[in-house]
This record gives C-alpha cells, sequence and structure tokens, in this order.
C-alpha cells in the first residue's frame, strides 16, 4: 500500500541527512508506529509521504503510484492527517471541519452532511449535540475526536498520524488509542503514527519502526521488538514501558505492605 | 435659538453629506486597495519591506501638502476627487499593517493543517488566514476610519464640502460657533463610524452558526440598518446635482468668504443658479479658474504678480494691474472684469498708544529701532516676496519674527507681545484694536487691487459679466473694512455681512441688520 524506497532527505544542500537512506513497506490494513527521539527523522519521513516535505531523492510509492506524479492537493485530499496540535480551524464549527475535505473534493450537501453524522458517531460525538459548536468550546479529548474524525470524512484508505494523542491527558488518551485501534481494524485502514512514546506503539502498532538519527534500526512486531531487539539503543527503547511498570508494582507492593 | 447658530445648523445636512460621502468612498478605496498590498506583503518576502516603507513615508508626509500635491498632480482639478485620492492615501498604513500583522498571526499549526488536508494555497489565503485575520484587518480599518473623518475636514481647502467648512469659515470669521459645531458634527461621525466597524468587528468574533443568541441579533439587526443608512446617505450626496450655471470660489478669509457671498448673491438675483467653492488655498482658487473648475472669484493683482508671475520689483499700482490682466489674459485665457474699488494689501500695523511712544509714523520710523522689536505676520508672510521687499528695501530686520494664525496675530500686537505686525489694509480688526497702519515711503509693498477674475467661458456670457460689472469700483477700503468688521469685530455672520455691502451698492439702504 506504501512502499518507501532509499528516501533521503537534507535540508542544508546534502552536507547533513534529516533521513539517510530510508526503505519500508506498510502493507494495506496496517497499522505501522513510527519511534525515535525528536530530531530522528521520524516527523519528516511522515510529511514526505503526503509531501508537505519533498524528499531529497528515492521514491514513494502510494496505492502503486508513484506520489510524485500526483498533484500534492489532490494527493493529500486521498490521505488521511492527524495532527500533532490537532489543529481544527477555529472559525468553523464542528460540523464544518469535518467536511472540510469532502468540501475540497466537491461532494454533495446532503452526502457531505450524512458523512459528518457517520464520523462523528464513529469518534463518539453525538452529531445532535456537537455539529454546530466551536472548537473552542470542546475539551482537548472532544477536540482531537473531531481531528480524527475530519481525517476519516473522505474515506481515505491511508490515514497519516503525527503524535496524535500527544497533547490529551492520559484518561483520554488511553479512550482515544483504543477506540481508535477498533476503527481502524473496522475500517481496515493503512496507519503510519509517528509517535515518541513506546507504549503507545507497542500497544497499538502491528508493526514498529525505530529510528534514530535519520535512519531505521529495526522495523519488526512489538513482540519481536521486545525479545529481540537488534541495537542496544532498541532494547533500550522496548524495555523502557517494561522497567516502568516494575517500578510501578515494586512502588504498589509497598503501599500494601505499609498498609497492612 | 441664536441666529448664529441656527444658520450653522441650516449648513449641517449639505456638510454632513459631504463629509459622510468623502469618508465611505475614500475608506472603501481604502480598503480595496490596502487588504491585497497586505496580502501581497506577507507572500513576498521581497515585496514587504519596500511597500511598508512607501506606505510609512506617505504617512509622515503633512496631509495639508498631500493635498495640494495631488491638485498639482491632476493639473489643477479640485473637488471630490483630490480629496478623495489624499484619504485613501492616508487611510492605507492602518490597514496594511493590520492585514500583515493579522496574517502572519495566524497560528502555524492551523496553516499546516489546511495544507495537510489538501487546501491549494489560494485556499489556504481565502478559507483559513483571511477569515482568521480579519479582527485584527478590521481592527485596522477601525483606526483607518477614525482618521479619515478628521483629516477629511482638509477637503475643504481643495473645494471639496465636508464639516471642514465649517472649521476654516469658523476660524478665519472668528465664529466659534461654526467652530464648536464642525468639531462636534466631525467628531460624533468619528464615534459613529468607530462603533459601526466596531459592530461588523463583534459579529465576526461572535459567529456561532445554529444559535445566534438575542444580543447578536439585535447588534446584526444595528449594523445593517446602519450600512443601509450611510449608503443610501452618500448615494444621494454623490448623485449629480443640477448642475449650477456659475461657480464661484473663493479663498479661506473673511474678506473672500464676503464677497464670494456677494458675487452669488448678485448672480441669484438675476436668475442664475451659483454653486460656492469656499476656503481655497490661494494657487488653489488660480488652478482652478483656470482650468474652469470655477469661473470667477475676487483676486488680488499683487497676489498674481508675485505668486503666479513670480515677479519682486513694484512698478507702482496702476502697471502692475495693467500687466496682471495682460498676463492672465495671454498665459491662461482669464478675464479680468474690472476692479472692485478697495486694495487689500499688506502693510505694517502698530497700536496708536505704541507708535506714539516709539513716535513711528512710517517704515522709514522703524529702520533705527527694529533690532529692539519684535515682529509678527500671518503663516506666510515673512516667507512671501513683500517681506523679503521691505527688508531689502529699507534694510529692516525685527530682533524676533513671529506667525500667528491671524486672528491671533491682532491679539498679540494688541496685548503688546509682538510691537508690529503685517496686518492687510482692509481689516476690520484694525479699527477695532486701535491700530494705525505706517506708511510705505519707499514702495515697498505691493498694491493688492481687488479685481474680478473669470474664465473666459464665464465671460463670454453677457448676462454674467454685465451683473460683475455692474459691482467694479463701487466698494471702497472703507466700506470694504466696515463689512469685515462686521464679522471680525462685530461677531456678526458672513450674510450680514453681505446684505450691508448689496445696501451700500445699490443704494437703497436695507439695513444691515
Amino acid at each position: 500500500m506504501i512502499e518507501l524506497k532509499s528516501i533521503q532527505k537534507s535540508f542544508d544542500g546534502g552536507r547533513s541527512f534529516a533521513v539517510a537512506d530510508t526503505s519500508f513497506t506498510v502493507s494495506k490494513g496496517e497499522f505501522l508506529g513510527l519511534v525515535g527521539e525528536s530530531g530522528s527523522g521520524k516527523t519528516t519521513t511522515l510529511k514526505m509521504i503526503n509531501r508537505l516535505e519533498e524528499p531529497s531523492s528515492g521514491t514513494i510509492i502510494v496505492n502503486g503510484k508513484n506520489i510524485l506524479d500526483q498533484n500534492p492537493e489532490s494527493l493529500r485530499r486521498n490521505i488521511g492527517y492527524v495532527f500533532q496540535g490537532i489543529g481544527l480551524f477555529p472559525h468553523h464549527t464542528v460540523a464544518e471541519n469535518v467536511a472540510a475535505v469532502p468540501q475540497l473534493l466537491n461532494w454533495s450537501k446532503e452526502e457531505i452532511t450524512k458523512r459528518c453524522q457517520e464520523t462523528l458517531e464513529l469518534v463518539g460525538l453525538p452529531y445532535a449535540e456537537f455539529a454546530d459548536r466551536m472548537p473552542n468550546e470542546l475539551s482537548g479529548g472532544q477536540q482531537q475526536r473531531v481531528g480524527v474524525a475530519r481525517a476519516l470524512a473522505a474515506n481515505p484508505e491511508v490515514v497519516l498520524m503525527d503524535e496524535p494523542f500527544g497533547a490529551l491527558d492520559p484518561i483520554n488518551r488511553d479512550m482515544l488509542q483504543e477506540e481508535f485501534k477498533r476503527i481502524q481494524a473496522q475500517l481496515n485502514l493503512t496507519v503510519i503514527m509517528v509517535t515518541h512514546d513506546m507504549t503507545e506503539a507497542l500497544l497499538m502498532a502491528d508493526r514498529i519502526a525505530v529510528m534514530k538519527d535519520g535512519q531505521v534500526l529495526q522495523i519488526d512486531t512489538p513482540a519481536q521488538l521486545l525479545h529481540n531487539p537488534q541495537h542496544e539503543y532498541v532494547k533500550d527503547l522496548v524495555e523502557t514501558p517494561k522497567r516502568r511498570t516494575d517500578r510501578l508494582e515494586r512502588l504498589m507492593q509497598s503501599a500494601n505492605v505499609g498498609l497492612s | 435659538m441664536d441666529s448664529n447658530l441656527q444658520e450653522q445648523l441650516q449648513l449641517l445636512p449639505v456638510y454632513f453629506q459631504g463629509h459622510l460621502a468623502l469618508t465611505l468612498v475614500a475608506l472603501f478605496m481604502g480598503v480595496v486597495v490596502s487588504v491585497p498590498l497586505g496580502v501581497i506583503a506577507t507572500q513576498s518576502a521581497r515585496a514587504k519591506q519596500p511597500l511598508l516603507s512607501i506606505i510609512s513615508i506617505i504617512q509622515t508626509i503633512p496631509s495639508v501638502a498631500i493635498l495640494a500635491l495631488v491638485v498639482a498632480m491632476l493639473g489643477g482639478e479640485i473637488g471630490f476627487l483630490p480629496a478623495i485620492i489624499a484619504l485613501t492615501l492616508y487611510s492605507m498604513l492602518p490597514i496594511v499593517r493590520n492585514t500583515v500583522t493579522g496574517l502572519e498571526t495566524v497560528p502555524a499549526e492551523v496553516v499546516e493543517a489546511a495544507q495537510g488536508i489538501g487546501m491549494s494555497s489560494s485556499q489556504i489565503l481565502i478559507k483559513v488566514r483571511i477569515p482568521l485575520a480579519m479582527p485584527v484587518i478590521i481592527a485596522g480599518i477601525r483606526t483607518a476610519a477614525v482618521w479619515t473623518v478628521g483629516l477629511a475636514t482638509l477637503s475643504t481647502l481643495v473645494g471639496a464640502t465636508s464639516f471642514g467648512n465649517y472649521i476654516f469659515t469658523g476660524l478665519q470669521t472668528r465664529n466659534l460657533v461654526a467652530v464648536t459645531v464642525g468639531s462636534l458634527a466631525s467628531a460624533s461621525l468619528a464615534v459613529s463610524l468607530d462603533w459601526f466597524i466596531a459592530g461588523i468587528q463583534w459579529l465576526f468574533e461572535n459567529k456561532t452558526k445554529g444559535r445566534p443568541s438575542q444580543r447578536y441579533g439585535q447588534i446584526k439587526l444595528a449594523v445593517i440598518v446602519a450600512t443601509l443608512a450611510g449608503l443610501s446617505l452618500s448615494a444621494y450626496a454623490l448623485w449629480p446635482k443640477p448642475k449650477a450655471d456659475f461657480i464661484i470660489g473663493g479663498k479661506g478669509f473673511t474678506e473672500q468668504y464676503i464677497m464670494s457671498g456677494l458675487l452669488a448673491a448678485e448672480l441669484e438675483s438675476v436668475g442664475f443658479t451659483v454653486d460656492l467653492r469656499l476656503g481655497m488655498g490661494s494657487s488653489v482658487a488660480y488652478e482652478a479658474v483656470s482650468d474652469g473648475s470655477i469661473d470667477a472669484y475676487l483676486e488680488y493683482s499683487g497676489t498674481v504678480w508675485a505668486n503666479v508671475m513670480g515677479k519682486s520689483d513694484n512698478p507702482g499700482r496702476i502697471a502692475v494691474l495693467e500687466q496682471v490682466t495682460d498676463y492672465i489674459q495671454e498665459t491662461g485665457d482669464l478675464v479680468n472684469i474690472g476692479s472692485m474699488g478697495f486694495k487689500n494689501l499688506y502693510g505694517f500695523a502698530m497700536t496708536k498708544a505704541r507708535a506714539i511712544e516709539l513716535g513711528v509714523t512710517s517704515i522709514d520710523d522703524l529702520v533705527p529701532i527694529a533690532g529692539q522689536l519684535i515682529g509678527g505676520g500671518d503663516l506666510e508672510f515673512f516667507g512671501r516676496p513683500e517681506w523679503a521687499s521691505v527688508r531689502d528695501t529699507y534694510s529692516i530686520d525685527f530682533a524676533e519674527k513671529l506667525t500667528f494664525d491671524t486672528t491671533l496675530m491682532y491679539s498679540a500686537v494688541s496685548n503688546g507681545q509682538v510691537d508690529v505686525i503685517a496686518a492687510y489694509s482692509t481689516d476690520g480688526r484694525l479699527a477695532a484694536y486701535d491700530l494705525i497702519m505706517l506708511t510705505d515711503p519707499r514702495n515697498a509693498l505691493l498694491p493688492y487691487d481687488g479685481f474680478l477674475i473669470a474664465s473666459t467661458a464665464a465671460a463670454n456670457n453677457q448676462k454674467f459679466v454685465s451683473v460683475l460689472q455692474a459691482l467694479v469700483g463701487k466698494v471702497t477700503d472703507d466700506t470694504m473694512r466696515e463689512a469685515n468688521k462686521i464679522v471680525d469685530v462685530d461677531g456678526g455672520t458672513i450674510a450680514q455681512a453681505i446684505s450691508y455691502l448689496r445696501g451700500v451698492i445699490h443704494l437703497d439702504f436695507i439695513a444691515a441688520e
């Protein structure tokens, strides 16, 4: 479904590379987590797939077509995008935000309204209650639900997500992660999600690509990464959630001891 | 009600329409030009700095100078057009600046989101950036609106009717009622326009679709009503009026207001319709009659001699008038209908008490003591050829030279702040302040015979010419001084001074109230 072949990206004319010689394939219906620290090149890699950034060299194929052969705007209209900062249009209602892409695609009014209802219900926001609200009247969690609904409105097969749950409080983040996983499975979406939260990647992704200094160190299923890390850095990274869980357990035990 | 106030309020509808039309048209043009310029500035880094610099520089040029320059660039055309161009230029800075600021402060994440869902850059501009920048852009338009209302008063100087007619006429004729009415009217218009645009801004910021509040509905209604009222009033003001038979001009001081009113009254008495263009700058009036924007006004021989012909010598009263008549005929196709009979020249004046104290009766007597005296003049005197001529002919200079608005100049000499002033020989205030004119034994000061100047087109109308010719020679120095005194000293209105003059001219003893 998505294929990156020897992708390189330099912002300074080739002296240094934000993304260096990266290749991977994501098949239809697969959920790929793109994990790494700030500056590892994960967001740049994601943005090259819908041409918000252009690769310095290499080829990207989406749905069998070289993306460079397509008009960037129409490419983007066919790829859902969920943003880090949510990025809702503050001057538009919830319904207008969701309708943004279908409108760009010149859908009919009835189709748009029908689709708005479907997608808002899908992300757990009753249409009647939310359609006419402005973004600033919603909580952070509700806003990102609208963000997800907007990404899904035009029935894309591919959805790109850039730290979509990073700004949410833990409870909302948990809920949305689970719900999105359910929606992804239900619609058989092909998803690439950038995150620096290894726990999030392990819980949601079918496969995870670990990036460092512009390169993919390892790309594997969560189980393989946990049991068979091929780099010290990957090992460190995947063990972080486990280490934290262990610390939490010890803490709870000592608390229990204290109580009894 | 006070008759003066009543007279002023009768003028209100005409001045209001003129002022409103000037403001709205200039503001509309300002928005139409400035918002796209602001957009261009944000799209192109290379255009931004030069563009903002040029617009800032325009703002630093004094507004009166802009008006004069625009009139000159239009080849002497006066009235609505030059005023609109100048006001539009002046309204640009706040609108362009706020458009740039508004567009640049749209959150980057929103712009990125718009890009990410597949909007083209023009769609991002129209659907996202401009709507989000709108409150800031409208705030800029509010600033521009208040400025424009204030500056529109200056349009009077180029012959466009505005509340400035009250202010300039009032200042020149010591009619504080007129100045007050004009200032209050202008201020109220500025405040109303500001509220109106603030209402639009509020509507933008509180746009919630689906369930508008009651307050939203009320403000929306108020904005719509105000829009319709403003549009219909300015449309009415701009609607072509039946053209008057003749347009009489006038400069911005009492004698001119009286004389243009007199000319209009005489022409109307034989059935002509007349429009007035009052309070014009001296050079504006000459340009206007040259290009036919006005048909006639009262000009002074010395003014044409020095300012238009650029002469600095003084061949005497008769010679100056003859050469001026030839000159305007040959170069401007203009006609001297004839002299009114009075001369309004600059002369040096002192209070009688001070003159006796110093033993001065002529400019010659001033020469040895001028180094200890303070001289006063109107805003232009010390820059005029008359002063250069006096200075060179008599080798005289004052210890200090102060310039004043004429009204203030007379009180300054009267209360001793200055010793001697350059006064006008027909000024009614000479008598009122007990001033005496010093003689000019060396003929340094140019003669200023008041004569009627007319465009050839108008002068071809026999009836028009005969009405004006009937006035030739009928107004002596004393008569003119008395008419000026009615306004400047006795606090009468221009209308009273005109009826006094008509009484004298027609010898039918109409009492001057």
